[in-house]
C-alpha cells in the first residue's frame, strides 16, 4: 500500500483515495513534430525497475495533479511535489541521491 | 413551486450510532482564489464566520464554510437563501475570475452520532481519525466504501458528511451497517 503526501492538502493520503497518471515529465511533441518524436512521445516510457517518477491525482480529495518520486522496487517514495515543473526539484534529486548514488531516469541523474 | 425534499426523507436509524439524512441545506461550491479578500469577507456575509484555514471547517449551528481544496470552499447555510447568495456572490467578485454553483440538489447530508460514531466513519475511509490526528474543526476529502464523500465532527461523537445526492442510498446504507456492527474499541472510549 501506497501512502503519498499530497502537497496541495499538506496531508498523507493512502494510494486508494488517488489515481495514477502515468509517467511524469513527458515532453510533449503536437503537430508539425517529426514522425519518430511523436512516437517516442506517445508509446515511449521509461518503465524501470528504481527510481521512477509518476504522476498523481488526488482523485477523492481535492482533485488535484502533483508528481511523486519513488522506487518501484523498493516502494520508498523520495518526495512528492507540485506537478507545474518540467523537472524534478533539486531537493527530491538530493533525497533520491541520498539513497541512490548515481541513479539516472531519462535525460535526469 | 414545490417544495423540496431530502434524498431519503429524514430517514433514520435507533442504534447507539445514529445513522440520520438531516434534510435539505443550501449548498453552494465557490472556487477562485482563497487568498483574496472577498472572498474571504463573502464567508462573513453569507453564513456569518470567518474564513476557513486550508483543511478546516467553520461551522455555527447549521451553517457552515468548508475548505474543498487550495481553491475551492463549500458553504452550508439555508435552502431558502442560496439564490439570494449567488446573487451577492456574483456583485462581490465581479470582473474577477470566480465559479460559484448551487449544488444543493446534487449533495446529500447525513450525520452520524454516537459514542463510537469515529469509528463508523473510520472502518469505511482509508485516513486517520485517531483522536488527536483528526477532530473538530478539520475536514475530510476522502471516500466511504466506493464513493466519494467529504465528513467533518459537528460535536464530540457527531459526524456529519456530504456526498453525492445520487449515491445516498448506498451511503447510508454503508454507515448505518457500519454502526449496526458495533464499535471496533481501536479509539479510547466516548472520543
Amino acid at each position: 500500500m501506497l501512502i503519498l503526501h499530497c502537497p496541495h492538502c499538506d496531508r498523507m493520503v493512502d494510494e486508494t483515495d488517488l489515481h495514477a497518471g502515468g509517467e511524469a515529465h513527458v515532453k510533449r511533441f503536437g503537430p508539425g513534430s517529426e514522425a519518430e518524436e511523436f512516437e517516442n512521445y506517445l508509446f515511449m516510457r521509461e518503465n524501470p525497475k528504481g527510481v521512477h517518477f509518476e504522476r498523481w491525482r488526488h482523485v477523492y480529495g481535492c482533485g488535484k495533479w502533483f508528481l511523486a518520486a519513488r522506487n518501484t522496487a523498493t516502494l520508498e517514495v523520495y518526495g512528492t511535489y507540485s506537478a507545474q515543473t518540467t523537472e524534478p526539484p533539486q531537493a527530491i534529486r538530493d533525497a533520491i541521491s541520498a539513497k541512490q548514488p548515481g541513479w539516472s531516469w531519462g535525460t535526469f541523474q | 413551486m414545490s417544495d423540496p425534499i431530502s434524498a431519503l426523507s429524514l430517514r433514520a436509524t435507533h442504534g447507539s450510532v445514529q445513522v440520520s439524512d438531516t434534510g435539505v441545506h443550501g449548498m453552494i461550491t465557490l472556487r477562485g482564489d482563497l487568498a483574496s479578500s472577498k472572498i474571504r469577507s463573502l464567508c462573513k456575509d453569507l453564513v456569518g464566520l470567518p474564513a476557513p484555514a486550508p483543511r478546516e471547517v467553520q461551522v455555527k449551528g447549521d451553517a457552515a464554510v468548508l475548505w474543498m481544496s487550495p481553491d475551492e470552499l463549500l458553504f452550508v447555510l439555508p435552502y431558502g437563501s442560496v439564490a439570494d447568495s449567488l446573487a451577492r456572490i456574483a456583485k462581490v467578485l465581479k470582473g474577477q475570475h470566480h465559479l460559484a454553483v448551487d449544488v444543493s440538489d446534487a449533495r446529500t447530508m447525513l450525520r452520524v452520532d454516537g459514542p463510537f460514531a469515529r469509528e463508523v466513519i473510520a472502518k469505511l475511509a482509508p485516513v486517520d481519525l485517531y483522536p488527536g490526528a483528526f477532530g473538530e474543526g478539520q475536514v475530510l476529502r476522502s471516500r466511504l466504501g466506493q464513493i466519494a464523500a467529504a465528513f467533518w465532527m459537528s460535536g464530540p461523537q457527531t459526524f456529519e458528511v456530504i456526498c453525492f445526492r445520487s449515491v445516498a442510498e448506498y451511503a447510508f446504507d454503508l454507515l448505518a451497517a457500519s454502526a449496526a456492527a458495533g464499535p471496533v474499541g481501536h479509539f479510547p472510549r466516548g472520543t
